[in-house]
Formats: C-alpha cells, sequence, structure tokens
C-alpha cells in the first residue's frame, strides 16, 4: 500500500500544483503510514524531480519515452495505471488540471475507483474509506464527499492547501516504462499554441483582471503594467473577449475558466454572478469600481472605489517600489 | 453523422445556494433547473455538424422524470429523439456507466458533453465515458470539426491551445467558444412534442463516492475601503496585512 502521486510538468519543469500535490500526497501517506511515490512523465530535469524530496516524495518513476512528450489522455493513463500496479498504491493525487483531472477520470473508470475532483483539503480517515472537502456550485458551496472504493483518486485544487518543505532529502530517480502501442497515442497533438505573457493564467499566485470598464484595448497596458509590477498574470471578463480586446483563453467566469489565485484584482468589472463562479474561490479579492453599488464589492476583501485611470497608476507606482 | 450529446440538469447559475437543515440536500424549491450551461455548446455544435453533413443527434440525460422539460427544451432547440436513463445521478461513475451503456448498443460516431456541469463540477463523466468505451477523449474542446472520418479539434491546454486530429469515434467534452447556444423557437417547441423520448431503465452499477453533507463558505468579513487618493496604500495593506504580495 501507498500512495502514488502523478507529477505534472512541462516544459522541464514540475508545475507548482504538482507539489501542491507532491506535498497533499505525502500528507496523506504520513496519515495512512506509508510513503509518498511519485510518477513523472516527459522530458524534465533530474534535478527537479530530485528536489520532490523536499515535499515529502520518497521516490520518482519516471518515463521518459518519447512518444509521451505531448499529453495523450490514453497513454498517460496507462502509464499511471502501471505505476499504480507496481507500488500497489491504493490513493493516488494528481492536480485539478485538465490533464490531472483527465487522467483521474480514465483511471476511475479503470481501476472502478473513487474519485474526487476540486479537493480543497486534506482526507480524513474513515474506516477504509477516505472524506474529502470539495469545491461545488461554482464555488459557493462545498461539499463533504465520502470516497468508499478500495482505490481512491483525489485532484487537488490550486491554491487550496499550504505546501511546506519536509526536510533536505532528495527524491530518488528511477526511470520507468509502460507498455505503450500506437493505438494508445491516437489523439496525439498536431501543433501545441503556447498563449503569451510572462506568467500562465491558470499557474499565477496573483491575477490582475480588466472588464467593460477598462473601455478599451488601449489601455490594457494599466493592466499589464499592474501585472508586471505584481508578477501576475492578466485576465478578462467575458465581454471584454466577446469583442476582441483580449484573447478567449484570458477569459474567467462560469464559461470561461475557473482559477483560484491567491490574489485577483478587478479592475473595471461589476462582478456579474457567472464572472464570480470563476474568480470566487480567490484567496484575497480586491476590486476597483467607480460604482459603490458593483456588486463585486459584496465579495471583496479590500476594495477602492474609484476612476480606473486615476487609481490604476497609483498602485503601478507603489507596486514597483515594493521591495521584491 | 451518428451523434450522441449528454445533457445535465442543473440548477440555474443565478440560484442562491442553500441546503435543509441536515445540510443533506439541496433546497430546490424556488430554483430554477436548465440545461448545463457547457451541455448547450455540445448541444448547438452537433446541431451545426448535423446541418452541414446530415446524420442525426439524439439527446440523453441520466435523471429522474422532472429532467424531462429539459429534454424538450434540447429537442426543441433542433435534437432528433431523446432518451432518459431512469436514474437519480448521485455519481459519476454511475452516470459514465450508464452513459457507456447506451453508447455500446448504438454506432454512435462522436459523444458530446459539456466541460463540467455547474453544480457539481466533476469534469468527470467524459473521462469515464472515454475510457468505458476504449475511445479517445479530447477534453475540454474548444473547436470542433468533422471530415469524413476524421474530427480535427482544438483542446485548451493550461495556457494555451492544442491542435488535435483524430479518427472518429470520439468524446469531446465542450466549452466556448464552440458554439453560440440557440433559443428554441416556436415551431421547434411545437414538433419536440412530437419527438420521441424514450425512457429506459438503468444498468446495474455501483455509485464509488457520498455526498455526506453540504456547506456554505465562511461569510467574508466585510470589504476594507481605501481612499482612492492614497490608492497606493492598497499595496501597503497587501503585503502588512494580507501577506499576499
Ligand atoms: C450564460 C452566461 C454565462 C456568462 N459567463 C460569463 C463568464 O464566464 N465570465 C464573465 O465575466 N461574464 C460572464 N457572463 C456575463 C456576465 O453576466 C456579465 O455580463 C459580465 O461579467 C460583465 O462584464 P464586466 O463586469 O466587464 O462589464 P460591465 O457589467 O459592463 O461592468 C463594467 C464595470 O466597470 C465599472 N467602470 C466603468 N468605468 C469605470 C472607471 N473609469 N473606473 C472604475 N470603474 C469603472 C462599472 O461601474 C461597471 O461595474 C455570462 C453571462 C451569461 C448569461
Amino acid at each position: 500500500m501507498s500512495v502514488l502521486v502523478f507529477v505534472e510538468c512541462a516544459d522541464g519543469k514540475v508545475k507548482k500544483s504538482a507539489l501542491e500535490a507532491a506535498f497533499y500526497g505525502h500528507q496523506v501517506a504520513t496519515q495512512l503510514g506509508t510513503s509518498a511515490v511519485a510518477v513523472a512523465i516527459g522530458e524534465v530535469a533530474a534535478d527537479e524531480l530530485k528536489n520532490l524530496g523536499q515535499y515529502g516524495i520518497t521516490k520518482v518513476l519516471h518515463d521518459t519515452e518519447t512518444r509521451l512528450k505531448d499529453y495523450v489522455s490514453q497513454a498517460y493513463v496507462k502509464v499511471v495505471a502501471a505505476a499504480v500496479e507496481k507500488e500497489n498504491a491504493t490513493v493516488i493525487v494528481l492536480s485539478n488540471t485538465n490533464i490531472g483531472s483527465g487522467i483521474g477520470a480514465r483511471l476511475a473508470a479503470r481501476l472502478q475507483a473513487s474519485f474526487a475532483t476540486n479537493v480543497v483539503a486534506l482526507p480524513e480517515l474513515a474506516g477504509n474509506s477516505l472524506k474529502v472537502k470539495k469545491s461545488v456550485f461554482s464555488g459557493k458551496a462545498f461539499a463533504d464527499e465520502v470516497l468508499t472504493a478500495p482505490t481512491k483518486i483525489i485532484a487537488v485544487k490550486k491554491n487550496a492547501i499550504e505546501v511546506n518543505t519536509v526536510g533536505t532529502h532528495e527524491a530518488e530517480v528511477e526511470s520507468f516504462t509502460a507498455s505503450l502501442t500506437d493505438a494508445d497515442f491516437t489523439g496525439a497533438p498536431r501543433e501545441t499554441i503556447r498563449a503569451t505573457g510572462d506568467v500562465l493564467l491558470t499557474e499565477a499566485d496573483v491575477v490582475v483582471s480588466g472588464g467593460r470598464g477598462m473601455r478599451g484595448p488601449e489601455n490594457w497596458h494599466l493592466i499589464e503594467d499592474l501585472a508586471k509590477a505584481l508578477g501576475a498574470a492578466t485576465a478578462c471578463s467575458k465581454p471584454v473577449a466577446d469583442v476582441g480586446w483580449r484573447p478567449h483563453h484570458e477569459h474567467v467566469g462560469q464559461t470561461g475558466i475557473t482559477i483560484s489565485p491567491n490574489l485577483y484584482i478587478a479592475v473595471g468589472i461589476s462582478g456579474a454572478i457567472q464572472h464570480l463562479a470563476g474568480v470566487n474561490s480567490s484567496k484575497v479579492i480586491v476590486v476597483i469600481n467607480k460604482d459603490p453599488e458593483a456588486p463585486f464589492f459584496k465579495a471583496a476583501d479590500y476594495g477602492i472605489v474609484g476612476d480606473i485611470f486615476e487609481v490604476v497608476p497609483k498602485l503601478i507606482e507603489a507596486a514597483k517600489a515594493l521591495e521584491k | 453523422m451518428k451523434i450522441l450529446v449528454c445533457i445535465s440538469n442543473v440548477p440555474d447559475t443565478t440560484t442562491k445556494i442553500s441546503f435543509s437543515s441536515d445540510n443533506k440536500e439541496l433546497n430546490t424549491a424556488g430554483v430554477q433547473f436548465v440545461i448545463n450551461p457547457y451541455d448547450e455548446y455540445a448541444l448547438t455544435r452537433a446541431l451545426e455538424l448535423k446541418e452541414s453533413l446530415g446524420g442525426t443527434v439524439t439527446v440523453l440525460n441520466v435523471g429522474l422524470a422532472d429532467t424531462e422539460a429539459n429534454i424538450r427544451k434540447a429537442l426543441a432547440i433542433g435534437a432528433d429523439d431523446a432518451i432518459r436513463v431512469n436514474l437519480k445521478p448521485t455519481d459519476s461513475f454511475l452516470v459514465a456507466q450508464q452513459i457507456a451503456e447506451v453508447a455500446k448498443n448504438e454506432a454512435y460516431d462522436l459523444i458530446l458533453m459539456g466541460k463540467e456541469s455547474v453544480d457539481y463540477n466533476g469534469a468527470q463523466v467524459h473521462g469515464m465515458v472515454a475510457e468505458l468505451l476504449g475511445w479517445p477523449a479530447i477534453v475540454p474542446a474548444i473547436k470542433l470539426d468533422v471530415a469524413g472520418n476524421t474530427a480535427t479539434l482544438e483542446r485548451e491546454i493550461e495556457g494555451g491551445k492544442e491542435i488535435v486530429k483524430v479518427n472518429l469515434p470520439i468524446v469531446v467534452s465542450c466549452q466556448q467558444p464552440m458554439s453560440e447556444p440557440r433559443i428554441p423557437n416556436m415551431r421547434g417547441i411545437m414538433t419536440a412534442r412530437t419527438k420521441p423520448l424514450k425512457v429506459v431503465e438503468p444498468v446495474s452499477g455501483e455509485a464509488k463516492t457520498q455526498t455526506e453533507a453540504y456547506a456554505l463558505p465562511e461569510k467574508k468579513s466585510g470589504v476594507k475601503l481605501i481612499d482612492p487618493a492614497n490608492a497606493g496604500e492598497l499595496i501597503t495593506l497587501l503585503r502588512n496585512e494580507a501577506k499576499i504580495i
């Protein structure tokens, strides 16, 4: 019995969300009196994998088969399933990303396992079951869910758990292969187009977001400069993407992407419920709007009632003055 | 082109969520149930594909009789026929098993569904159905075109997108800007009444998860307002008080 963590990597690095999954896996393993092993797929620096030891991972199974360079759900699931079998894992931890939840779903069907997504806290042991807390109703509520099958899969929501390092030990890296066939690679991507920008929206700890109050794309330098000064990613509301001021992959909300950064700064966004659905699990929300009745203020921790074009330059100046 | 579109019945997103006094059930009194918004992208894309390539669109819902109003709505929007698997959907795996069972007996080219439902936000059913059928799953997709036996899709990845070409049959989960959802017109509503809606009994299966209780998030303590004249103070508060930057 052990805990297996699927560690998502990109551009040769372990993603931050994967460190959260690793630490979560370590905590669960400690609760269960066992150890946490990770599986990593594709090209990633050995040091990155060894470093997982600091988050409580004892060993990393690393599959570098070249066909695995891009994500294909069937192939990845086969690799993870082989690692589950090798390690006799009863709990599998993944990040709640497109890839993580995609793998989790297939794996759950394959292993007849219980699967919980959007998990926001460590599980409670309840006999042979685990009880997890997950975010539901687009962030408007939580559910306690009991995972009853012998094998349990947990997808951890970004920024939901606090990560600490546990000593300085290095994880042992072991090469690993699963027997994959060409059929496992149907649906492999032909082309990958990455968004431009310094910080990825889905990975960002701080997000600066603009709405229709920005008036036009020519004013977006205010959002970009504030984001740059804070090391943040940029986002927008739906109408902004619909009229083409910003690309659709920046649109957050019920019909866009869901994010849960530590800090979300909403500039000239009214805070319609469909927008909130994508951002309401952010830890701290800042709202800048000239309308004191804007609904977003009800969800905010900090607010400034004022004109963007006067307020944001002051914020940029103050953020630039911060000692990093 | 034979397309199956899976729809789920969810509370309208503007619903204020509340629970029964034992926190075990959603209070549904006064709640309007709608077709899951992401499923509407799947439905309208399916209809567009049918209009350009020919074929049929079947909608499928796993649910009790109270979901039939929304199934009829999907028929009014343009689906040809519908299947309801008569089961209360308590768990993704249970739902996926029912969908896979229906699909096994019909030669669908495409199974489309939303990226997730806006009630349980599981984002699980598509992957599970694909695995149970042994098909590829392209999730979440923002574009889908079909020519002959091949689909070309754009799949959203964290921080970008990928272009994928794959042979049918496949499972696809849909999100914006896949299509523009349609509103049923009078003629659609009239013809929907006469379209076939088949009710089938569920195959046996076992839920793997149980929801024990719900809770609302803690109320925010209220917004702290900063004078716009000293807007820079916000940055200081975020560093020293919230300790977030
Ligand atoms: C089915 C459905 C799904 C939807 N999904 C989404 C979604 O995923 N994401 C999303 O964002 N929306 C979504 N919407 C739309 C949503 O309901 C709102 O229409 C949208 O969020 C409004 O965007 P906004 O706040 O940028 O614009 P507005 O509502 O126009 O608000 C602009 C705000 O800027 C303020 N403002 C203007 N000028 C200034 C200034 N100079 N200084 C300071 N403040 C200023 C105004 O006071 C106002 O509050 C959806 C709607 C539907 C029906």
